[in-house]
């Protein structure tokens, strides 16, 4: 085994990686660029260096800089966690040229498979099945236009070396095919520094099932079950889980082999991972391998009992596989959730900034927590927005999901956007619940974007009894300063009227032996809690529901978050509340004539000019932000008044970009 | 006997429907409560005691004889709020459109003699259309005894005014004597003068709400401390407020039980500052994170953003925070971040209030707007007021303490209690490449030579070691201790006596 390695990656799976290394007794060198010189990797690790300035592609993607780091600690080996060089040969090169063991599979495995032309005749040939398309290489997008009506609509363009989203788009018709030609070749340019743009048949209604493989260099290849990651937004995973709740034991056998057929055909010798698209009938097709460890890769360790890096650590020390076939056995049900730095109310547009707040739920047999982060830390517009990954694992699906629900409603994140709401609306979703899912899920069932997700009746009861209970403790602290001349009337002898949105509700504060209880209307709950004033978690039970709710204080009340849903409740007294009648609506600034920035990101192109008439559905910017480009396109028709932002601008957040004449 | 009772239980019925149940429908549609709705938010329940309920003006012009109204269109009187007295007067504008008449006047001035003398505090919630016409100069008479009442209440007695309804001319100088000013969104307005005379005498045309809404005193004039959605937020809102405040001047802040320990740290606060000396992070963030429960009354937040002042609680006790804010023009100072400052620090040492600074501060504004416009006197407001004051004073400098500025941000030399820095500090008179520059005039066409010299400042001042090595920093603490060091150092500091030299009053540079 090694004594020293290198991790030439940041992040959470910078961090996870140390982790494995630490527990083997094996040294750790962390990487960091300037923008990560206080990132949690670098701390954990036992040595760091410096490779360069933030971009990735000045530090993390620089060969020279990382086998140079290797030479100057000494590491004997390198881990490339996923992204950045984890499935470039030209890396596994260079660092064998240097003599230094890369913890992954051989160049040519990785040449092969990176490929996704080659890879699919490789596959095709090692006797996996897969999807029709077309192969070779397009040169312009009236080529890529007159080979998807060869092939038939809808059709995905894919960059060659794309992944995670990047450098793919789906195209329903011509115009649609072209512009994806061009996004995606640009994306893919900027990412990967590869244009190569391929098509093939989008394959509608499919499920993402993919197969995690381990294979040492002495040829022994096993399959470890497979991981369902369905659950996805613009081709970025969300949820994933293991096992799939579609597949049956004679479909996982034949998929496993398949998989396992085709690393031996390359050559394989690491964890590996071979993606299918199963459709309805359970045909499965070959999708892509990818020749490194997966975001995902934590559900399976959670089933099968085995830690890929070390697994990974073993091969790359040459070490023959521990187990066989007939070993591994897939045990309870293991669910993970990609948190993000992206809006979910801003249909899910990265933001970045400090993370004022962090607090993930505690670790336990049942939570496990992947994170590179904490309080305090940047989320920074270099890298990928992932904050953490949150694993939870039970002896059923069931069991599992319920524990996300319960650790998503206490992950407490402050100071930039994240999609924890939607994560715990997804996890309390019905059709998700029921395993009834294609990669199709969040389209259809969010075809307006997030909003709210579906609160209980009894969950929303348990919310105006939380505030009314929490208003009552801050009522009764308030009647304790000093300096009182009366006594102020205790919050039991008072009725309360909690108002959520139009709705009211009579409360009433009744404290007893067992406990403090609270009526809403004719309920009388229990409330069982330590809660106190400024504590931005209510965790207890209220009549008997086990309840994790997020806190913020409101002017009138309190705002609320649990399941991914926000409520404001307003908690006034009896004598008061019917005056709130009085009182008008408020409404918002009218920005309908705006075209405002959706997230910090840079301008790439202003697609229209002053005084042009424009129709609705027109791009009228790209704003590039975390590698990725948006376009922005015009909601209705108008004439552009004025613009007030030019290429290369660097807005923030509601920046205004152009105006609209107005209507009127 | 019982007749009397009954003519008592009738008048006082005809009293509080005020200028009657049209009038109060009117006021209601206009999203407004009427005089005593807003009491019955604003005090405790069952704790008004009203007084003067029968008194009428004694007009006799203009056909007024026949048209009286009880309460003459103020409703005042005395409460609690949480159990602490209070005195109220509550203009009401359905009788009389709230005018002010010499009774209305004297009904206000009563109630304000009362809570002197009995040292609390006196809100006003105002709501009126100005003087009464047909009273003249008795009207006029009113406004300057009650601006007179203010003018001596001042620094005895916490004077708050919610403006929830037209004060224009001269009644405005009533609430802006007063120490807090909070406005309602959309139906209060200030104004010395209106619309309409603007517009006869400069040819301006301009609403009543761009020329004295909440909007506009809330961000351009900063006349206005809060501005509030609607008035039961205001009102709930003041409420709040009200626990911050002591009752008087011969007072301590008020104490009540906290939730948050005295002893917590927060590790976060070692991150916050940024390693790039020009990139700003937010102030509020350090506020929220080092007072008790991250409750923090922030007073004026769209006025003058680069300081941040405002009322906090540590140890359950009320403290003055001022803060240079990076993320507003670097935080540096200038005419309007100064007048902001100043006031609140003045009204923290009227009223025993401990003042914690915090200082990130690279200088004062330069320009000709800012020495046209003075910044000589009013940066000299602030410096002033620091000085003056001898209320236990705690500072924390973060980051940049610069020049001149460093010394008005409640300095050691300014008689400060306590001056911590974070490790993070730079005490100096300038920033490292602008001290090059004047230093070394003769290198500036060689770069080479810049780097080094401001390498060399940087390595001497971009740090608290000077500083700290001649007493004028008292100990360089770690950012995450930052809540424990602060409230050890005001229980120490707990009975502090400083005072003045004799003096009729200062004259400070106003």
């Amino acid at each position: 085994m090694f004594n020293k390695i290198l991790i030439a990656n940041r992040g959470e799976i910078a961090c996870r990686v140390i982790k494995t290394a630490r527990a083997l007794g094996i040294k750790t060198v962390a990487v960091y660029s300037e923008a990560d010189a206080d990132a949690l990797h670098v701390e954990m690790a036992d040595e760091a260096v410096a490779i360069g300035p933030a971009p990735a592609a000045e530090s993390y993607l620089v060969i020279d800089k990382i086998v140079q780091a290797c030479l100057d600690t000494g590491a004997e080996a390198v881990h490339p966690g996923y992204g950045f060089l984890s499935e470039r040969a030209a890396f596994v090169e260079a660092l064998e040229a240097k003599g230094i063991t890369f913890i992954g599979p051989p160049p040519g495995a990785i040449n092969d498979m990176g490929d996704k032309i080659t890879s699919k005749k490789i596959a095709k040939d090692a006797g996996v099945s897969t999807v029709p398309g077309h192969m070779d290489l397009i040169k312009d997008a009236d080529e890529a236009v007159k080979i998807s009506a060869e092939i038939g609509y809808p059709v995905m363009l894919k960059a060659t070396a794309g992944g995670g989203g990047k450098g793919m788009r789906i195209a329903f018709n011509e115009k649609e095919c072209r512009e994806g030609f061009v996004a995606a070749g640009n994306e893919a340019r900027a990412s990967f520094g590869d244009d190569r743009v391929f098509i093939e048949k989008f394959v509608e209604e499919p499920r993402h099932i993919e197969i995690q493989v381990l294979a040492d260099s002495h040829g022994n290849a096993v399959y470890l079950g497979e991981r369902e990651c369905s659950i996805q937004r613009r081709h970025q995973k969300v949820v994933e889980e293991a096992p799939s709740p579609f597949l049956d034991d004679a479909t996982r056998k034949a998929m496993g082999e398949q998989a396992v057929a085709l690393a031996k055909a390359v050559g394989y010798a690491s964890a590996g991972t071979v993606e299918f698209i199963v459709d309805k009938n359970k045909d499965f097709y070959f999708l892509e391998m990818n020749t490194r460890l997966q975001v995902e890769h934590p559900v399976t360790e959670q089933v099968t009992g085995l830690d890929l890096v070390e697994q990974m650590l073993r091969v790359a020390a040459g070490e023959t596989l521990s187990i066989t076939q007939e070993d591994v056995q897939l045990t309870g049900w293991s669910v993970e959730t990609r948190v993000y730095a992206e809006d979910p109310y801003r249909g899910f547009l990265p933001s970045i900034g400090r993370l004022t707040r962090y607090r993930p739920p505690a670790e336990n047999d049942v939570v496990r927590v992947d994170t590179g982060v904490f309080e305090g830390a940047e989320i920074s517009m270099f890298y990928d927005p992932m904050i953490a990954k949150l694993v939870t694992t039970g002896a059923t699906r069931d069991e599992a999901v319920e524990a996300q629900r319960v650790a998503l409603n206490s992950f407490l994140i402050g100071g930039i956007g994240h999609n924890i709401p939607f994560l715990a609306a997804l996890m309390q979703h019905p059709r998700f619940r029921s395993g009834n899912m294609t990669t199709a899920f969040i389209a259809e069932e969010y075809p307006e974007g997030f909003q709210d997700g579906v609160l209980s009746d009894e969950m929303a009861t348990a919310l105006v009894a939380a505030a009314v209970f929490m208003n009552a403790v801050e009522q009764s602290r308030a009647s304790q300063i000093d300096g009182r001349i009366a006594d102020v009337r205790a919050p039991q002898d008072t009725s309360w009227i909690a108002r959520v949105g139009d709705d009211k509700h009579h409360c009433h504060v009744m404290p007893g032996k067992d406990g403090v209880r609270v009526a809403v209307g004719r309920a009388s709950l229990l409330i069982e809690t330590q809660w106190t004033p400024g504590t931005p978690i209510f965790i207890g039970g209220i009549g008997g529901l086990e309840v994790h709710i997020l806190v913020e204080r409101s002017e009138l009340g309190y705002s609320l978050l649990t399941d991914g849903c926000r409520r404001s409740i307003s908690v006034l007294p009896a004598h008061v509340d019917p005056l709130m009648a009085h009182m008008p609506e408020k409404t918002g600034l009218d920005s309908a004539n705006l075209l405002l920035c959706p997230m910090p990101g840079l301008v790439v192109s202003i697609a229209v000019e002053e005084g042009e008439q424009v129709e609705a559905g027109q791009t009228l910017a790209v704003v590039e932000a975390m590698k990725m480009e948006n376009i922005l396109r015009a909601q209705r028709g108008g004439r552009i008044a004025k613009i007030h932002a030019e290429k290369g601008d660097s807005l923030a957040v509601d920046a205004v970009i152009l105006e609209f004449e107005s209507d009127a | 006997m019982k007749d009397i009772i009954e003519q008592l239980e009738s008048a006082r019925e005809h009293a509080y429907l005020g200028g009657g149940q049209k009038r109060i429908d009117a006021q209601h549609d206009r999203g407004k409560l009427t005089a005593r709705e807003r009491i019955q938010v604003l005090l405790d329940p069952d704790s008004f005691e009203e007084y003067d309920t029968f008194v009428e003006h004694r007009c006799t012009d203009f056909g007024m004889e026949d048209n009286t109204y009880p309460g003459d269109g103020v409703v005042t009187g005395s409460g609690t709020i949480n159990g602490r007295l209070v005195y109220v007067f509550s203009q009401d504008f359905t009788v009389f459109g709230g005018s002010l008449s010499a009774t209305h006047a004297q009904k206000i001035l009563k109630v304000m003699d009362m809570a002197m003398k009995a040292g609390a505090p006196v809100i006003g919630l105002n709501d009126s259309g100005g003087a009464r016409i047909q009273e003249g100069v008795d009207a006029l008479a009113g406004y300057a005894d009650v601006f007179q009442q203010n003018i001596l209440a001042s620094g005895v007695i916490p004077q708050i005014s919610v403006v929830m309804g037209p004060c224009a001319g001269g009644a405005v100088y009533s609430p802006a004597m007063t120490d807090f000013i909070f406005m309602v969104q959309d139906s209060s307005y200030m104004f010395v003068t209106g619309p309409d005379v603007v517009k006869t005498v400069t040819n301006e045309v301009v609403t009543q709400e761009e020329l004295g809404g909440a909007s506009t005193h809330t961000t351009k004039s900063g006349i206005a401390d809060r501005a509030f959605e609607n008035d039961v937020v205001a009102l709930m809102q003041t409420r709040r407020f009200y626990d911050f405040l002591p009752l008087n001047n011969r007072q301590k802040p008020p104490k009540r039980p906290s939730f948050d320990s005295a002893t917590r740290t927060d590790a976060s606060l070692d991150s916050l500052i940024p390693s790039n000396p020009n990139k700003p992070y937010d102030m509020h963030e350090v506020i929220t994170k080092i007072v008790d429960e991250g409750d923090f009354f922030e007073l004026q937040p769209a006025y003058a953003g680069n300081i941040i002042t405002g009322l906090a609680r540590m140890d359950g006790e009320t403290v003055g925070i001022v803060a240079n804010q990076p993320m507003v023009l670097a935080g540096c100072l200038d005419i309007a971040s100064s007048r902001k400052a100043a006031r609140f620090v003045r009204f923290c040492d009227c009223f025993n209030i401990p003042i914690i600074t915090l200082v990130d501060v690279p200088g004062f504004l330069p320009g000709t707007a800012q020495e046209y416009g003075g910044i000589i006197k009013h940066g000299a407001k602030l410096l002033f007021a620091y000085g003056e004051a001898t209320v236990p004073k705690i500072t924390i400098i973060t980051r940049k303490a610069y020049g001149g500025a460093y010394d008005v941000m409640a300095s050691k030399h300014l008689r400060g209690d306590l001056n911590y820095a974070w490790p993070s500090a730079e005490i100096a008179v300038m920033g490292a490449k602008g001290a090059v520059e004047i230093l070394y005039r003769k290198d500036k066409d060689d770069p080479d030579k810049i780097a080094e010299h401001t390498q060399r400042y940087e390595d001497l001042f971009a740090n608290p070691f000077v500083a700290a090595k001649r007493g004028f920093l008292d100990e360089v603490i770690m950012p995450h201790n930052t809540r424990l060091r602060i409230i050890k150092g005001l229980r120490k500091l707990a009975s502090k006596t400083l005072e003045n030299p004799w003096k009729k009053h200062d004259n400070i540079p106003l």
